[in-house]
């Protein structure tokens, strides 16, 4: 570490003010908080420090989603070998899905971090933290059929419209990973949907629909077993499948204190609840599905653990996470279930409830005014 | 203003050129936005229906000059609206008449020029209170800014949602997934939300370029 921080401190003072390289301020900013906490600390207002600054905290998100990824990628591989009717042992299959998520989450980081330079460089600030975990959220929802090309497309969008037009990393109304996929869903749809893009090089006459799309086409007989579907054994987008590697990386969340354990359990109790609601009515086969099993299909629990909690986009008062996220698990099953042409409800769920997490803290902090005052006057 | 002013005075200018970009009405005045979601799929329509508003805006501008002293305050909606109304109507039958396809496309979009609040805008803050030609330097200066912002969206929305200008095909046959390729169209281009977005990404550029558009806190 220290020959690390000699090397900064030996490059720091071209990259000043009036140095060689003071265009590039802010690619060297990074590069130093990436190695060393930065010694700043707040001139005024903030009274409780902590080491944990958003850096980390990031990198701790990251980190929990590891388990969903590296299963992914062995998943892409199995489900390749699967279609071409080959059994291979866990190295390879893990190997050639390696090589298939690789290029997707290369072009993910690298487009979205060099827009976040060119933007912290024009406006003068730093290099902020929130993308490190859009970086790696971008890949796990994609499907692995998704060309390169239109990764960097719905970054970009992602990043200057979902993000920069707002004023930057924190601004943010939108989740930026799912402001990516919703822009993709709805540009490219084919290669969104449908049951030839979620298989790596697919045989022609292997179906490769997922449980959820099948459940709407009215399949509902094709469903895989609920194992299959809690351990991830099926087609999907990179990192939604396995329901129990999500719920590692939902342990390491909760642990850690970042994701907020208000809006997973609220989520979860808001799916059961528009799942048992449906069963009651029972109309078609789709809405005679078990309320539970929904919850391990589909991007549901990925969506919940990794996207809903995201600080930023979320509600913030204790109150309205309660709210948030238990509209989230109405509203993403209510789509699945009555809107077949978007399968993928979650995704919708969770950026309706984005947009009205401002509202909803506004009347939570309202009415606890209102409470407050009441109590005064009495 | 006792002696004759010429044509085109600095201040006369001024009434074309504003609203080219500083005062636009599209993206400072915020209107028109309705029908630059509309018809800015394709550059023909949006062609057609540019050229539509500029003949109604210019001879809107110039009736309602014409008869500012003599209209009472109180109705004074209703006759603009009568007035739009009859060239509105007028425009329509032309359409109809030597642009068919066109006017198939724009569709119920051409009756609602009517409702445009552009040209009520003007109007009320121009026309109602000007001489006839500056009304008509406004009304045209007005009518071209509308049309160059649906312009530029609908060149965005058509090259990339469709592949083509003024529908010729730009983007290389070969380069398409389904014939070998690796491009593919953007369907969201096509969705109307998108316009807003190429709206807002103009505005953006616009106030970025342009500071003092940025309104003070």
């Amino acid at each position: 570490m220290k020959f690390i921080r000699k090397q900064l401190d030996n490059i720091k003072p071209t990259f000043e003010k009036g140095g060689k390289l003071a265009p590039f301020r802010s690619l060297f900013d990074a590069i130093e908080t990436l190695f060393f906490v930065p010694n700043k600390t707040s001139q005024s207002g903030v009274h409780i420090h902590d080491s944990n600054d958003s850096k980390r905290s990031m990198i701790i998100v990251v980190l929990a989603m590891i388990p969903a990824l590296l299963f992914g990628m062995w998943n892409t591989g199995n489900q390749h070998f699967l279609s071409i009717n080959e059994t291979v042992t866990l190295w390879p299959a893990f190997w050639y899905g390696f090589f298939q998520v690789l290029p997707i989450i290369i072009v993910s980081y690298g487009v979205g971090l060099g827009l976040e330079i060119v933007f912290a460089q024009l406006r003068g600030h730093e290099v902020k933290e929130g993308f490190f975990v859009s970086g790696m959220l971008i890949p796990l929802i994609m499907p692995v059929n998704t060309p390169l090309w239109m990764v960097a497309v719905a970054t970009a969008f992602a990043v200057i419209i979902g993000v920069e037009a707002f004023g930057g990393a924190g601004m943010n109304i939108l989740n930026p990973a799912l402001t990516a996929r919703a822009f993709l869903f709805f540009a490219y749809p084919s290669h969104m949907s449908g049951d030839a893009v979620w298989i790596a090089e697919k045989a022609d006459g292997f179906s490769g629909a997922t449980p959820l799309a099948d459940a709407a086409a009215g399949n509902v007989g094709n469903l895989p077993s609920v194992s299959d579907m809690f351990f991830g054994f099926i087609p999907g987008s990179i990192g939604e499948t396995s329901t129990l590697a999500i719920l590692i990386g939902a342990a390491i969340l909760l642990y850690t204190g970042i994701g907020s354990w208000k809006i997973m359990f609220s989520g979860v109790v808001g799916g059961l609840t528009m799942g048992f609601i449906l069963n009651a009515f029972g109309g078609n086969a789709l809405m005679e599905i078990p309320a539970w099993q929904h919850l391990l299909m589909g991007g549901f629990a990925f969506g919940l653990v990794f996207m809903a909690t995201d600080p930023v986009s979320a509600a913030q008062t204790s109150k309205g996470k309660y709210i948030y996220g238990f509209l989230i698990g109405i509203f993403a099953i209510l789509i699945r279930v009555l809107n077949p042409a978007y399968p993928e409800g979650m995704m919708l769920a969770i950026l309706l409830l984005n947009v009205f997490a401002p509202l909803i803290d506004h009347y939570v902090v309202q009415g606890n005014i209102k409470r407050r005052l009441k109590r005064v006057k009495a | 203003m006792s002696e004759k002013e010429p044509l085109f005075s600095p201040k006369n200018r001024k009434l074309i050129f504003n609203p080219l970009s500083k005062d636009n009405p599209i993206t400072v005045q915020v209107l028109g936005i309705c029908s630059a979601l509309a018809v800015t799929v394709k550059m023909k329509p949006a062609f057609v229906m540019s050229l539509s508003v500029l003949a109604v805006l210019a001879l809107a501008n110039v009736i309602v000059s014409l008869l500012r002293n003599t209209i009472p305050n109180r109705i004074r909606i209703i006759v603009q609206l009568v007035i739009i109304a009859l060239l509105v109507i007028l425009v329509d039958q032309v359409l109809k008449a030597f642009v068919y396809d066109v006017s198939k496309q724009l569709s119920v979009f051409v009756g609602l020029i009517i409702t445009n609040c552009i040209i009520m805008g003007r109007l009320e803050a121009f026309a109602l209170g000007n001489k006839p030609w500056p009304a008509f330097l406004d009304g045209i200066g007005n009518a071209f800014g509308y049309g160059l912002i649906l312009m530029i969206v609908a060149f965005f929305r058509e090259l990339f949602g469709s592949g083509s200008i003024f529908g010729i095909p730009v983007i290389p046959e070969a380069w398409y997934i389904k014939n070998g390729g690796f491009y593919e169209n953007n369907g969201l281009m096509v969705l109307s939300p998108m316009a807003l977005i190429v709206v807002g990404v103009i505005i953006w550029i616009h106030r970025s370029r342009n500071r003092d558009l940025v309104e003070t806190k």
